[in-house]
């Protein structure tokens, strides 16, 4: 479980997020969602000790205040978190199995052997069998983010974040990737957040959604209610689209 | 530190020796004998007076080559190959977020990334400018034959007869100093790259000035220092 108490990060005279609050809870897909600028990046880089925030908490499992650790402390506890990036972040210089293979050769004391069998379980894991050789240029853009979610995966993370798993994919390979975040995040008891503005991802995996607008938590619900809130500049947000107006009329209708 | 991190950040260190050794290998040789060749056509045109013995030439470009052609032009030339290759590899990794996921991992960005390049570059850039040294003077050798300028035994003579031992090791100290400045200030400038394409050229292009500046001062302050 991780929970964010009265998180504020400034940069200059620009607020960038302003007191915000949330818990993620395991074993759910939580979602941070709103437009590009209100914060969502922001808030999960601080989450993750990438940025320092100006004033709050990030509560790892209720007692770790991962925001006042020093840098050595943290690297411990993101030893426990796996994180998807929003271009997967692969490494260049490495094929498929280097990539994933990488985490347990820098923390375990695993046997190559032992190793590669893990590797070969999340690759399978993800659908990606028999690619170990390939290098990342040689893989097209949802190959990439499934291999991001095998490296991510292959330490056994109890925290998983995915930053916009979904840009730059077609809508059926960003719906398997959704699919396969809540598998993983069910199956592992994972603690999931993902930064997304998809809304086909809102709708098809967030069973805890809050929203930022102007970098303050402006609502929080679940993909049952997202679309039936009378908030206005969420409706703004999830609406902006005529196609899903039409949808809202029709719910509401 | 565990077996397997002790070997990647071997392997690492030996990637950045090969990339950094072998790959500027051939540069070095074409402009090694190149540079031995223009040093002994132009110095024997400086020396025409029937007054002087002509082994002075073999002299005069032993020393140049050793001294200052080798390690400074060398550097100065491998500034630009290293330097530009190590800050935008460096700056790609930030921008495309390689360097956060390292972070992410718990693993010390800088001291696997940066280290081995540090290290890598400090002991090949002597390397390397071992082989341009001494490619320059067998060149200076061929082409005064060839252009029948002088004889090999007149360049040897005239190599050997006004030859210092310490120029070589001061030679190797100016090497050692470059290469490391040419990887620290590369790592530097790439490592602490923001922004996107754009800024990783500037970071490329930022890293061959200032490491084409600062070799330039410490080959004054080193001479200044140890003749």
């Amino acid at each position: 479980m991780i929970e964010v108490r009265g998180l504020s990060k400034i940069f200059g005279d620009k607020v960038v997020l302003r007191d915000v609050s949330a818990r993620f809870e395991p074993a759910r897909t939580s979602l941070i969602i709103g437009a590009s600028g209100s914060g969502k990046t922001v808030l999960m880089k601080c989450m993750v000790g990438l940025m320092q925030p100006s004033s709050g908490q990030v509560l790892y499992d209720g007692v770790v205040d991962f925001v006042s650790l020093p840098e050595s402390e943290r690297r411990k506890i993101r030893q426990q978190i796996g994180m998807l990036f929003q271009g997967s972040a692969l490494f260049d210089s490495m094929n498929v199995e280097q990539n994933v293979m990488f985490p347990l050769t820098m923390f375990t004391n695993m046997t190559l052997k032992e190793k590669l069998h893990r590797v070969n379980e999340c690759l399978e894991r993800v659908n990606l069998s028999n690619t170990n050789r390939l290098m990342p240029s040689e893989l097209s853009g949802g190959m990439k983010k499934r291999v991001g979610i095998a490296r991510a995966i292959v330490m056994n993370p109890r925290f998983l974040f995915c930053d916009e798993p979904n840009s730059g994919l077609d809508p059926q390979t960003a719906i398997r990737i959704d699919e396969l975040i809540r598998e993983i995040t069910l199956e592992y008891r994972i603690t999931t957040i993902i930064n997304t503005h998809d809304l086909n991802s809102v709708i098809g995996i967030g069973d805890y959604v809050i929203f930022l607008y102007k970098g303050r938590k402006e609502w929080e619900g679940d993909k049952h209610t997202v679309l039936r809130s009378d908030n206005q500049a969420l409706n703004e947000f999830v609406f902006a689209s005529r196609y899903f107006r039409e949808i809202r009329d029709q719910l509401v209708g | 530190m565990h077996l397997g991190k002790r070997s990647i950040y071997w392997n690492e260190t030996l990637r950045q020796c090969v990339d950094i050794g072998v790959g500027s290998l051939v540069i070095v040789i074409i402009f090694s004998l190149f540079l031995g060749a223009v040093l002994t056509v132009q110095t024997a045109y400086q020396f025409t007076t029937p007054l002087l013995s002509r082994s002075i030439i073999g002299s005069i470009v032993t020393n140049t080559a050793i001294i200052e052609m080798a390690p400074t032009v060398t550097c100065l030339i491998l500034a630009g190959k290293i330097g530009s290759s190590i800050a935008s590899e460096l700056g790609t990794m930030r921008i495309t977020e390689q360097i956060d996921a390292l972070e992410m991992m718990g693993v010390n960005s800088a001291a696997f990334l940066v280290l081995p390049k540090i290290i890598a570059g400090t002991f090949m850039v002597p390397l390397l400018v071992m082989i341009s040294g001494f490619l320059q003077i067998w060149m200076g050798l061929v082409v005064g034959v060839i252009t029948d300028v002088l004889s090999a035994e007149e360049f040897m003579q005239g190599s050997i007869q006004y030859f210092i031992p310490f120029t070589v090791t001061f030679a190797l100290i100016k090497a050692t100093t470059f290469g490391f400045i040419i990887a620290s200030v590369a790592s530097y400038l790439g490592y602490y790259t923001s922004g996107g394409a754009l800024e990783v050229g500037r970071s490329a292009t930022q890293a061959v000035v200032a490491s084409c500046m600062l070799i330039l001062l410490w080959d004054y302050l080193l001479a200044q220092m140890l003749l």
